[in-house]
């Protein structure tokens, strides 16, 4: 018989209802507003923060439609683009200084539907403008790096144990130590096996020329290579936030990509200007400079040798941001790798400012062995960018450091702000290029929206009214059946919060142009059975039952090639297969199951039925 | 309604030479005009950037290539687009400028000529990029194909699966083919579409299958070549109608779709005209050639009629 059991009618009626509950949150439109978050993890995003943002508002007399807080920060919704600049730039003044201020759009989807976790699909770059761009990480330089240290840490190691070396160098990725005899070699081996055994060891040479080889093993370039990713990634992070984007997507890609999406911003040279620092930290002590008398290696003659020419081995000349000249050591006491934190604030001896900088575990090992040696001596903070380097400051230190420590003298907070954001920003361990960029105008993606969305339901209408006339009354169950399957589709993406582009759009529509084949598939059969002199219902049982196994066949295929380009996709392509697919996936339920049910609703309970409205059917006799 | 008012099963496979001749024919040309024109690859594949913009008033090329040759670029191309207000321009990857700063100098310099500029859009690729997806697109075909012929392969027989692949693969050098002659350009999204056509066309070529199949347990005593043609016609109704269902919906987006759409959904038409024609008239002359039978499809011994089918199509 042509009847579904009951649960088979809750759950068709529960799809829809599930469907449109998820699909409703697309049909609100968006308002302008503000979102202020934290700018450091020391503060939070609470009660306090809502407050202030309100009485900070309502002092400048901003009109505000609503404000809440959630899990990124406090987010203020205005009716109009002006008040929302206008509060902007009130925040700013306000907050500026410890959060990050950022326009943004909200849904206004009501809040019981965001309650149930409704909300509308996550809309790609091309659809709502702004900049996306592919950064390769140099990942060879970030092992020269990382060798570099070894060689430093070698030398360290060899002289607290006083085993008697004849030099250290690198070439490549292999450092090599050099002795005179063997006793000393064996014992170097032996020490260094084991204080880093992530080296792989060998041995050359012959007579007093012997060698000590050490490469880094496999697993340890690979350890390094995920480090300088990550701490990449967070340092885009930390740039990131400075530029104020309410939803930024900072993610890896492949091993050694990462992709930045920017929505709305329009600024994309500064975006660029961020993001492209290729800056990079390093801490190295001062061996001779012409300023401070009471410091040690006060050395005005050397200094003024030095500007001439004159550079004694393991130094170089670098100048200070206002000009001073320093001779400074070739050897890296840490660098920005090891820094974890660099924050401003303001001194707790009187007026001015400092930075209080926190270290990682090797960072602060190396500082505690150099500093317990150099009380008194200068400490040279200097920023690699593009190959330039600049010392950002050259503090004197105090006493014997390690993790935590403060850099002292900053005239105001804003110059310690400013110092503190450099050094975050030299921690990137690896150099990257940009690749790739891509930037949409926002007129440019409203305009993407509306031809996506137009193609859509021009041919859906069209294909509706062919199906209508050709089919007659299983044409209007197949068109309900699509349009379920719109609605489905459209769900699903909004629950998934997958990521919708032009591409996306494009495969919405060809995916009902293609999901219409099964209905068609199934119309087709069951006139052929009614031709053939089966009874209406014995048609519709057979057309449906032998129009499955084609349906599935065909769209397993489909599936094949949906997979592929998922696999091997990236970008639009990606964003295009994922709406292929899950087309495929709703197309297959609501072709089948849910057709079938409004027929079998139509005639599966009548006793007697003369004909089936299934259009013309042609007999040749 | 009902257009197909078929008396009698229409002898597809008894035009077998025809049909094999003109798939032959466009393959060839195809073929030809990939070798010598090639394709135009966009930017995702070559690198280089494209900067769309637009002005409030009509665009003044020449204005706007000095512009572009201030940054000193030698192959840079600046053409109108649809509107007289809108201007695409072409620049090539410069060695000594890192795409970034590139399309920012050229902004500048283009704001400088105009301030009323508004950038739509901008896409850079680094060569490193292109190369990549080379090889990503060449992969994702193969994985398409393999995984396709796998499963027709275990659902009916490998002669089928092979037949359907070779349709598949026709249709994927003709659309290549037309992009080659008419140099349109060949992007990220035209590939996606050629790769949508595989599985949809593929479609085509089961639906028939499965009809054949059936026909063989049904007609206990036609023989293949009557068998095949059976099918054809019996689905024929199904194939045009679905096939000018999905051609609305895809001329839609051919009509309203835009720039970005456009030579997608170009693809994706050609793909689904060629898709309908070779799944029919050249997967099942190929399963014929390759001696496909009643034998092979329903574990039925020692039926000699196929032999007869295979002799009458051999070319």
């Amino acid at each position: 018989m042509n009847r579904y059991p009951s649960w088979k009618y809750i759950l068709i009626a529960a799809s829809v209802i599930i469907g449109l509950l998820y699909t409703i949150p697309n049909l609100f439109g968006e308002s302008p507003a503000v979102q202020i978050s934290p700018a450091r993890a020391s503060l939070k995003a609470d009660q306090a923060l809502l407050g202030k943002v309100e009485a900070a508002l309502q002092l400048a007399g901003i009109p505000f439609d609503g404000i809440y807080l959630d899990d990124s920060g406090v987010k203020v919704r205005f009716s109009n683009p002006e008040q929302q600049l206008k509060a902007k730039d009130r925040l700013i003044e306000n907050l500026g200084q410890d959060y990050t201020i950022a326009l943004n759009l909200l849904s206004q989807t009501p809040d019981w539907l965001l309650a149930i976790g409704a909300k509308p699909m996550y809309l790609g770059l091309d659809l709502r403008g702004g900049v996306h761009f592919l950064l390769q990480v140099d990942m060879q330089a970030a092992l020269t790096k990382s060798v570099e240290s070894t060689v430093g840490d070698f030398r360290t190691a060899l002289r607290t144990d006083k085993i008697n070396y004849t030099g250290v160098s690198r070439e490549n990725l292999e450092v090599e130590v050099s002795f005179e005899n063997e006793a000393e070699r064996e014992k170097a081996r032996r020490l260094l096996a084991t204080t880093y055994p992530d080296l792989t060891y060998t041995t050359t040479g012959s007579g007093t020329d012997l060698k000590l080889k050490a490469v880094p093993s496999e697993q340890a370039k690979k350890q390094i290579e995920e480090f300088a990713l990550k701490q990449n990634l967070l340092t885009l992070h930390n740039r990131i936030n400075e530029l104020g984007v309410a939803e930024p997507i900072v993610q890896q890609q492949g091993f050694d990509r990462i992709v930045v999406q920017l929505p709305g911003v329009q600024d994309t040279a500064k975006a660029k200007e961020i993001l492209g620092r290729t800056a990079a930290l390093e801490v190295r002590m001062v061996t001779a400079h012409g300023t401070r008398s009471d410091a040690r290696d006060f050395d005005p003659k050397k200094t003024e040798d030095a500007l001439k020419g004159i550079i004694p081995a393991g130094s170089e000349l670098l100048y200070s941001r206002i000009g001073e000249p320093l001779l400074v050591s070739k050897s890296v006491v840490f660098s920005g790798e090891n820094l974890v934190s660099a924050s401003p604030k303001p001194s707790q001896q009187g007026s001015g400012a400092e930075i209080a900088v926190s270290l990682d575990s090797k960072g602060a090992g190396s500082m505690k062995l150099t500093t317990r040696e150099g009380i008194n001596r200068r400490m040279a903070v200097i920023l690699v960018e593009k190959g330039k380097k600049e010392v950002l400051t050259a503090p004197t230190i105090q006493a014997e450091l390690s993790s935590q420590f403060v850099i002292t003298g900053m005239a105001n907070l804003q110059e310690a702000n400013d110092l503190a954001l450099l050094m975050r920003a030299g921690a990137l361990a690896a150099p990257m290029e940009i690749i790739e960029e891509r930037t949409v105008g926002p007129s440019m993606g409203e305009e993407n929206i509306k031809s996506g969305v137009n193609s859509t339901l021009w041919g859906f209408a069209a294909i509706a009214v062919m199906m209508m006339l050709y089919y007659m009354l299983f044409g209007v169950v197949s068109v309900t059946a699509l349009a379920i399957n719109l609605l489905l589709l459209v769900a699903l993406l909004s629950m998934l919060q997958a990521t919708l582009t032009l591409p996306g759009l494009a495969a919405i529509a060809l995916a009902l142009g293609m999901a219409i084949d099964a209905n068609v598939l199934i119309n087709e059969r069951i006139r052929e059975e009614l031709r053939d002199g089966n009874t209406p219902q014995a048609s519709i049982r057979i057309g449906y039952e032998k129009a499955f196994g084609t349906i599935m066949d065909s769209n397993i295929t489909t599936l094949i090639a949906g997979a592929a380009l998922f696999m091997f996709g990236t970008g639009p392509i990606k964003g295009f297969a994922v709406v292929h697919v899950l087309g495929i996936l709703t197309s297959m339920f609501s072709a089948v199951t849910i057709s079938r049910g409004i027929v079998n609703l139509i005639y599966g309970y009548r006793r007697k039925i003369d004909k089936l409205s299934i259009g013309q059917i042609y007999k040749a006799d | 309604m009902e257009f197909f008012r078929i008396k009698k099963d229409i002898p597809f496979m008894s035009y077998g030479r025809l049909t094999t001749t003109i798939s032959l024919v466009t393959f060839i040309l195809a073929v030809f005009f990939l070798g010598t024109r090639g394709l135009n690859y966009g930017v995702d594949f070559t690198g280089g950037t494209v900067m769309e913009v637009s002005y409030p008033h009509a665009a003044d090329i020449e204005s706007i290539r000095k512009a572009v040759d201030s940054v000193d670029l030698k192959d840079a191309t600046v053409q109108n687009f649809g509107t007289s207000q809108d201007v695409l321009i072409r620049l090539p990857i410069k060695k000594e400028l890192s795409i970034a700063q590139l399309s920012e100098e050229v902004t500048t310099a283009l704001k400088a000529a105009d301030s009323q500029v508004e950038i739509r859009r901008v896409e850079s690729v680094g060569s490193q990029v292109g190369d990549e997806l080379f090889e990503n697109g060449a992969l994702a075909l193969l994985i398409v194909l393999v995984g396709i012929a796998g499963y027709l392969a275990m659902r009916f027989e490998w002669r089928f699966a092979i037949s359907a692949i070779i349709a598949n693969m026709h249709d994927v050098v003709i659309i290549l083919g037309f992009f080659a002659f008419f140099q349109w350009e060949f992007s990220l999204t035209v590939l996606a579409a050629i790769l949508a056509v595989l599985g949809y066309s593929v479609n085509e070529s089961v639906v028939v299958f499965d009809r054949v199949r059936e026909n063989f347990r049904k007609m206990r005593k036609a023989d293949t070549v009557e068998v095949i043609d059976n099918a054809i016609t019996r689905t024929l109704s199904r194939t045009v109608i679905t096939h000018t269902l999905t051609l609305t919906m895809v001329g839609s987006m051919l009509f309203f779709g835009g720039e970005v759409l456009h030579y997608f959904s170009l693809a994706l038409t050609i793909g689904i005209l060629f898709g309908i024609y070779s799944s029919v008239l050249v997967a099942c002359p190929v399963a014929l050639l390759l001696g496909v039978s009643r034998a092979n499809l329903i574990g039925d011994a020692g039926n000699k009629k196929s032999e007869n089918g295979e002799e009458e199509i051999v070319i």
